[in-house]
């Protein structure tokens, strides 16, 4: 199970990058080996828009089934990945790199504390 | 679903081995999936796939009047069968509605079996077993029976090198079965499928399973076979437009309105749900189970309302996936008559978001005919 060392993670299987307030948010290797192959990546927001932490910003197809894509921190949009619209292989591709879906310009620093440690992540995974 | 212990078939060691990702379906603990479900069903398409399906139930209706008791059962013609012969059918409720699909095989005049999907296996076994009183003798030959599909264009390559009598397994015609020898198993073999592919479904002891399954793969391994799991078996029939019990049939629908009235034969003398079919065969149709493309970006799950092009709801989708061989998104649900028409365009509620779709041709896929 790949879990970098160097991200925060959700109990939705959601990474999140903290660097400052800016928090860049994509889906883990373990919810990638969940879904399976991802046919379909929809971000329903928009550079400007606010997202709140717990709430879905979009969502994802594989082959079997549709799940909710959630906003790990409240805060403005300020960048989404335009490519997955028509490659939403590199999700399975690389889905801590390429397959980044949204930054987040966080407006909640208590949000940043409540995020998983790696550990914290691992141990959630194994208990499923 | 019941909250009782989920039984495993006599293949399950092979799953688990193999990394398959086991999730319970009708009361078992099935591989959903090993490598991936778009990797399995190319397999299936382009090479060959093993399916592990002794989930279904398998009921044996026998004696004298076997045939009559069967035939009064099922909408299709079971009188009309010769020995060695399958038949694709269902039994409908006094209604009209469909109970389960089945395929019944006629090995003798006075022998046949019946295969009946897992989540039906109960109730369908209470209905032939009720019917059979003082008539005939009924068996559930389930637990002793397993049932593995190898499907696709190399299925019969990978036979050819299971001994001398499974080669000559090709010359089978379709929904066809015999007795037969495959990698020193004792085994009966169909020529049916539900894949859209050309292949066999083989019947063997529980027992024996595990070892056949494990030299079918190995027999076909540097042909590409996949162990593949439920998730390709449904892509797979879905794009072959084969209905699937729960999902696009039951006991709310007819066989007319689900495009299965070639599997009805109205002129048997009786057989349940007969007259209900009659009436709703001599009366315009209200509804069609159809086949679409979703055009705009979505998926159409199970479930799924179905709109007019003003938004409002007029159908439902009961079947709905991406297609990796078509590469489109396609589903099948029941749309009004009046919009059932290929070409036919309406809008799909993917929870909230309505995307636009095109009714279609189907199937989806069709092999090419060798």
């Amino acid at each position: 199970m790949n879990i970098p060392p160097e991200l925060k993670y959700t109990k939705d299987h959601e990474w999140a990058k903290v660097e400052a307030a800016e928090v860049t948010v994509g889906i883990t290797g373990f919810a990638v080996e969940q879904l399976g192959d991802i046919t379909l990546v929809n971000l329903d927001v928009k550079v400007g828009d606010v997202v709140t932490a717990g709430k879905t910003f979009g969502t994802i197809e594989s082959v079997k089934t549709l799940s909710d894509l959630y906003a790990p921190v409240t805060g403005k949009v300020v960048r989404v990945n335009a490519d997955l619209a028509q490659k939403p292989e590199l999700v399975n591709e690389d889905c801590y790199g390429k397959a980044w879906m949204v930054t987040i310009e966080s407006t909640n620093a208590s949000e940043l504390g409540a995020l998983l440690e790696p550990a914290a992540y691992k141990a959630h995974v194994d208990a499923q | 679903m019941t909250t009782d212990a989920l039984s495993r078939t006599p293949i399950y060691d092979e799953h688990v081995k193999a990394k398959g990702r086991i999730v319970p379906f009708a009361g078992w603990e099935m591989p959903v999936q090993y490598t991936g479900i778009v990797d399995e069903h190319q397999a299936v398409r382009n090479a060959a796939g093993l399916f592990d399906v002794c989930h279904m139930g398998e009921l044996e209706m026998r004696g004298q009047y076997a045939a009559q008791v069967v035939d009064y059962l099922v909408t299709g013609d079971v009188t009309k069968m010769k020995d060695g012969q399958a038949l694709y059918t269902c039994a409908c409720n006094e209604g009209g509605t469909i109970l389960d699909d089945l395929i019944i095989y006629r090995a003798s005049q006075e022998r046949f079996l019946v295969v009946c999907n897992a989540s039906n296996h109960g109730k369908i076994a209470a209905v032939f077993q009720k019917a059979a009183e003082n008539h005939c003798d009924f068996e559930d030959i389930s637990a002793r029976t397993a049932l593995i599909a190898l499907q696709g264009p190399k299925a019969f390559e990978v036979l050819a090198r299971a001994g001398a009598d499974a080669a000559k397994l090709v010359e089978l015609p379709s929904f066809n079965f015999r007795d037969a020898i495959i990698a020193n198993v004792r085994c009966t073999a169909a020529r049916t499928g539900y894949t859209g592919e050309d292949g066999v479904e083989i019947f063997c002891a529980w027992d024996d399973a595990a070892a056949l399954w494990r030299s079918l793969l190995e027999l076909g391994q540097d042909l590409g076979i996949k162990p593949c799991g439920l998730g390709a078996r449904d892509t797979l029939r879905l794009e072959a437009r084969l209905s699937l019990y729960g999902n696009d049939i039951d006991e709310t629908t007819n066989p007319i309105e689900a495009g299965l009235s070639w599997i009805v034969k109205l002129d048997k003398p009786m057989f349940v749900g007969k007259d209900a079919l009659l009436a709703i065969k001599g009366a315009p149709l209200p509804r069609k189970l159809v086949g679409f493309e979703v055009t705009g970006r979505g998926v159409a799950r199970h479930g799924y309302p179905l709109l007019d092009t003003a938004g409002n709801v007029v159908g439902i989708c009961t079947s709905g996936s991406p297609g990796p061989t078509v590469g489109k998104s396609i589903g099948l649900g029941y749309l009004p008559t009046a919009l059932s028409e290929v070409g036919s365009q309406f809008l799909v509620d993917c929870r909230g978001k309505h995307v636009e779709a095109v009714v279609v041709k189907t199937p989806f896929y069709k092999r090419a005919k060798k």
